[in-house]
């Protein structure tokens, strides 16, 4: 049904990977191992869920802040940030938010209704990891990023901007 | 009939490097790709509707719309050209210029698109962003870089706004289209008061240039004038300071009502205040991270682009005797250069009777001549769907004015009230409700004579055939909106608009008229007007010293005033 | 009556039994509004063939023995504009 494209970097590009985080219901009760909650039920039981020493995951609908996870954030292993539908594009800021201001380095993962136009803006703002249909293969995945050579304008990822190259940098 | 041996003049303007030529060819291949997805079904027209919207492609009422991008206005003959072979290869012969100095061609093949942007590509143009909920063309004073009115020609940072805001990856989702102006003078010709964000170039009480950014304007369902942002932002800290306008806009914009997501909305719900302040932490950060610096040597890099063209010295400077109708067209359609010898000349598109802000492939083909001819091979697009030469020797004003009498573009009426705004409307827009353009043609039509043309004076009319407003009917002296009242189509009046520095929105008189009735309304107004003026008196003077009640009255009546 | 555009260059079709016909009058009339809604329904699961988009009903009326849309829009959207006679379906320019 949906398989978990991770990125850790251009030479080996994307791959598809186990995702070992259990998602729970907020009336579920918890599992063993890694867990990906909503932020009302992290909030709700982030003393439980802290003291459980195995990785938290948090999922943020599109209205959700990742300021609203405070100083917990880099507790987390994991942030899965909801496309609700592909034209809600909060989210981008949302993963730019956790990787700069808020220093996250864990997983940030895209779930929901994306397109594959829209993989290379969201790997761009942070987004190490792709919830994808069967159908999205890795040379979609590999494709989408690299579409576009080069970029106007700085983003998280770092990539040299075309200001930059042509000052030869 | 093209004159053969005009030599082609390339202006000062933004010229592609490799990078950005790069940049184009590659997202003309990206949406030949996704248009041969949607051809095969691999994406759904849901899927495909926002990508092809970034890339200008509309679906209207009877064939897809291709809107080209002219940043901030500017074209080159070989650009006008091209648009010309456009026009006749995959279009019906003519284009309509935009009231965003866009553009539009109305019987595009959506089969054709990708051979029709890459022809775009090879003379630097292309269709990106100008639709969608992303930021959109940016628009500037079309007598840039002419005028002795500004600081400095703002064209240079409305290029490096472009480019910082292509294919953002954070804001190319947006909760609204998003759209920017730039200006540099106290007056006003960009209307930048009614835009998502305005920069306007300032100088500080020392003396030291900056930019006062504008936020929370916009047209449509709730119009609003735009509230300051900050009146003085340093030049190096510009983009940090723009992306973080778009940033709290991004993050903090509602996503529930699709007619209440504009940046105006959300400004006017949190108050200008807090709007500033939320503005003002992301921007802190940003200067803190450094990254989006705008260094000098990179504005003047880009600011050489526009150098000013070589101009002569030594030409009169007056302009040339040459019979009354040339008399009466440089009163309106010329005005002051900052140069010795010479002036910006307005060809109004708008000719009593024809579409506004259409031109045939063949006009386009002669005004490209014109441009290399007289104007440094350059043209400027303005927001009231008119063309500008920008730098024209006096001395050649007459046998502009020729030219353009064979072109039928030579009506002596910028400003007047037969130069009419109107949105394509009903014939044409899938979303509209109501025609606009023979709504245009009649009025134009009665207000004809030259005599009364030039006694009305200045009066901006401006046609919307639907609440979108895209003809900026909110913004005209006289504003009419089209509607749908049981199937028929019923026009608004407004008054009081203005979208020039002295920014307002206009009044809603009352009950609409019927497309029979609305011209004779419209001269009962002007009756009152010209009635009731005192001396230096414009009409939008006269309405706002008088207010609604006696243009009510009098439109309403069924005698004439 | 039941009108689309066609994918590859956005003509206006309308619906005539299983397929589309380019001009209003050679269109099916759907006369309750039981088949009207069957043939939108129809319509809409062919959306998959890829070779249309964005269906939907409208109303006529016969007028002096024609078929005539009731709205201004469709009046416009069958002929052609207004402001450019020459143009369009009212000037001959089918495409086929």
């Amino acid at each position: 049904m949906t398989k978990l494209i991770n990125f850790s970097n251009k030479e080996v590009g994307g791959a598809y990977t186990q995702d070992n985080f259990a998602p729970v219901a907020d009336d579920a009760a918890l599992p063993e191992g890694p867990v990906l909650v909503s932020l009302a039920r992290f909030q709700k039981e982030r003393e439980t869920l802290l003291e459980r020493n195995t990785p938290i995951g948090v999922k943020l609908q599109a209205g959700e802040n990742p300021e609203l996870l405070g100083d917990d954030v880099n507790r987390l292993s994991l942030v899965a940030l909801e496309f609700p539908k592909f034209r809600d594009g909060r989210a981008f800021s949302w993963a730019r938010m956790l990787r700069t201001r808020l220093g996250f380095s864990g997983e940030i993962r895209a779930v929901g209704d994306f397109l594959y136009d829209q993989v290379n803006y969201q790997h761009r703002v942070g987004f190490n990891a792709w919830e994808v249909p069967d159908t999205f293969t890795l040379e979609m995945f590999n494709r989408a990023l690299t579409e576009m050579t080069n970029v106007y304008q700085p983003s998280t990822d770092g990539k040299k901007t075309i200001r930059e190259l042509r000052a030869g940098g | 009939m093209l004159n053969a041996v005009v030599k082609p003049v390339a202006p000062n303007m933004y010229r592609y490097d490799e990078f950005d030529a790069q940049f184009v060819s590659e997202r003309v291949n990206q949406f030949a790709g996704q248009v041969a997805r949607r051809l095969t079904g691999e994406l759904t027209e849901d899927q495909f509707k926002p990508l092809r919207l970034m890339n200008g492609l509309y679906l209207q009422l009877h064939a897809y719309m291709l809107r080209i991008a002219v940043p901030y206005g500017t074209l080159s003959s070989k650009q006008m050209r091209k648009l010309a072979h456009i026009a006749r290869t995959y279009d019906k012969d003519f284009g309509h210029f935009t009231t965003r100095t866009n553009l539009q061609f109305n019987w595009i093949k959506l089969v054709d698109v990708p051979q029709i942007l890459r022809e775009l590509a090879d003379v630097e143009m292309h269709c990106i962003q100008t639709s969608g909920n992303c930021v959109r063309n940016i628009t500037a004073d079309q007598f840039a870089g002419a005028t002795d009115e500004e600081i400095e020609d703002p064209r240079p940072l409305a290029e490096i706004i472009r480019q910082w805001s292509s294919l953002h990856p954070e804001f190319t989702f947006l909760a609204r289209k998003f759209k920017i102006a730039v200006g540099a003078c106290e007056q006003d010709r960009a209307a930048m008061q009614y835009h998502d964000m305005a920069v306007q170039v300032v100088k500080n009480a020392q003396g030291r240039i900056g930019y006062k950014v504008m936020a929370g304007g916009g047209m449509g369902r709730t119009p609003y004038i735009a509230h300051v942002m900050r009146e003085f932002v340093e030049r190096e800290d510009i983009l940090a300071y723009l992306e973080a306008v778009l940033r709290v806009y991004n993050q903090d914009s509602r996503r529930d009502n699709i007619h209440k997501q504009r940046i105006k909305i959300l400004i006017n719900t949190i108050g200008p205040e807090e709007m500033r302040r939320r503005v003002a932490r992301e921007f802190e950060e940003l200067k803190r991270m450094g990254t989006l610096q705008l260094p000098q040597e990179e504005l003047d890099r880009i600011t050489a682009y526009f150098a000013p063209p070589q101009f002569e010295t030594g030409l009169p400077d007056t302009i040339p005797e040459a019979g009354p109708d040339f008399a009466n067209w440089a009163k309106t359609n010329v005005h002051k250069h900052r140069a010795p010898g010479y002036a910006i000349a307005t060809i109004t598109l708008k000719t009593p009777g024809q579409v506004p802000g259409d031109a045939s492939a063949d006009q386009m083909d002669v005004i490209a001549d014109l441009m290399d001819q007289f104007s440094v091979g350059e043209v400027r697009v303005t927001h009231e769907q008119n063309l500008v030469l920008p730098h024209v020797r006096k001395k050649d004003l007459p046998a502009i004015y020729a030219r353009l009498k064979e072109l039928d573009f030579a009506s002596p009426n910028a400003g007047l009230i037969t130069d009419i705004i109107a949105c394509p409307g009903l014939d044409y827009c899938d979303l509209a409700n109501a025609r606009s353009i023979p709504i245009a043609q009649k009025i134009a039509r009665r207000f004809e004579d030259l005599d009364r043309q030039h006694d009305i004076g200045e009066l901006k009319i401006k046609i919307s055939g639907c609440i979108n407003a895209c003809g900026h009917h909110h913004a005209g002296h006289i504003g009419i909106l089209g509607v749908d009242k049981k199937g028929v189509e019923f026009y608004q009046l407004q008054l009081g608009g203005s979208g020039a520095e002295d920014a307002s929105i206009g009044e809603i008189m009352g009950p609409g008229f019927t497309e029979r009735e609305i011209a004779d309304a419209v001269e009962r107004v002007v009756n009152v007007y010209l009635k009731r003026r005192q001396p230096g008196e414009r009409f939008l003077d006269t309405y706002r010293r008088l207010g609604m009640a006696p243009f009510k009255d009098a439109a309403y009546e069924k005698e004439a005033a | 009556m039941l009108t689309a555009n066609r994918l590859r260059d956005g003509d206006v079709l309308y619906r005539k039994g299983d397929g589309w016909v380019l001009m209003l009058a050679d269109g099916d009339v759907y006369a309750d509004q039981a088949s009207a809604d069957a043939a939108l329904a129809a319509a809409t699961a062919e959306l998959v063939r890829n070779e249309f988009v964005a269906p939907y009903l409208f109303e006529v009326r016969e007028v002096n023995g024609k078929i005539k849309p009731v709205k201004e829009r469709e009046i416009i959207r069958a002929a052609g504009p207004t402001v450019h006679p020459h143009t369009g379906k009212q000037a001959g320019q089918i495409n086929a």
